[in-house]
């Protein structure tokens, strides 16, 4: 199953394959994003964090994201990886790649992609610190979802 | 029967990534409410529900043989 547009994988995600996915001969440019692990927040020192996801539903949100920024950024190509287990400090977690005739659009879709991740793809991370280990939520401080569900339709939150 | 998955802090604290219900009809409100009851579990008001795979609302109705999904906030990226 190579050449997915949107996975989630076990293993190191290679950015270079990403590019490759959304080449274009259309594309005046290619944007990536490359989420790595950090080590200290705040005053914690993370050793290293632990991905989980609910699989076949987050590689459907990633597509969904996929299909939203080609509503709103027409002749756009979306291409995002997400990578799941034990992740040292450094290694990237997740991998956004667009591409665009026009720079601009694959700035925005770019950053749009990442948000949007955060708001709907079933993924968590634990964070294991050197005195202890928890899982993270809410990095969007959203307590409760809204009407009970986050926002699945294209809505504007530029 | 219909098979609930768990994630993250909610499998941690029930203690397995699934559990089963002996259950023919019941809302997404409603499985919220028993699985609290059942369990204990601390994420269950701030966590959405998905059945088969797409979230669901509050109201809507889950029947024997769907999967439904547990999903606390989630912190990918």
């Amino acid at each position: 199953m190579r050449n997915k547009m949107f996975e989630i994988v076990e293993e190191p995600i290679s950015v270079e394959s990403l590019i490759e996915k959304v080449k274009d001969r259309n594309a005046g440019a290619i944007t990536t994003f490359i989420g790595t692990v950090r080590e200290i927040t705040g005053e914690k020192k993370t050793v290293y964090l632990e991905y989980q996801a609910y699989k076949p539903m987050a590689e459907k949100m990633l597509a969904q994201i996929g299909k939203e920024i080609n509503q709103k950024w027409s002749d756009t190509k979306v291409a995002i990886t997400h990578r799941i287990g034990s992740l040292d400090i450094s290694e990237i977690a997740v991998v956004i790649a667009v591409s665009s005739p026009h720079r601009k659009p694959a700035y925005q879709a770019n950053e749009y992609a990442i948000e949007r991740i955060k708001q709907i793809v079933p993924i968590w991370k634990k964070e294991q610190w050197e005195d202890g280990e928890a899982w993270i939520g809410d990095q969007l401080e959203n307590v409760r979802y809204r009407a009970g569900k986050p926002d699945v339709k294209d809505e504007d939150h530029d | 029967m219909i098979e609930v998955l768990l994630f993250a802090q909610l499998q941690e604290e029930v203690g397995k990534d699934k559990v089963l219900l002996d259950i023919k009809e019941i809302t997404v409100k409603e499985i919220k409410y028993q699985l609290q009851s059942q369990f204990d579990l601390s994420q269950i008001e701030a966590s959405m529900v998905a059945v088969n795979e797409a979230y669901a609302l509050e109201d809507d109705i889950i029947r024997s043989g769907d999967t439904v999904a547990i999903i606390p906030p989630v912190s990918g990226g």
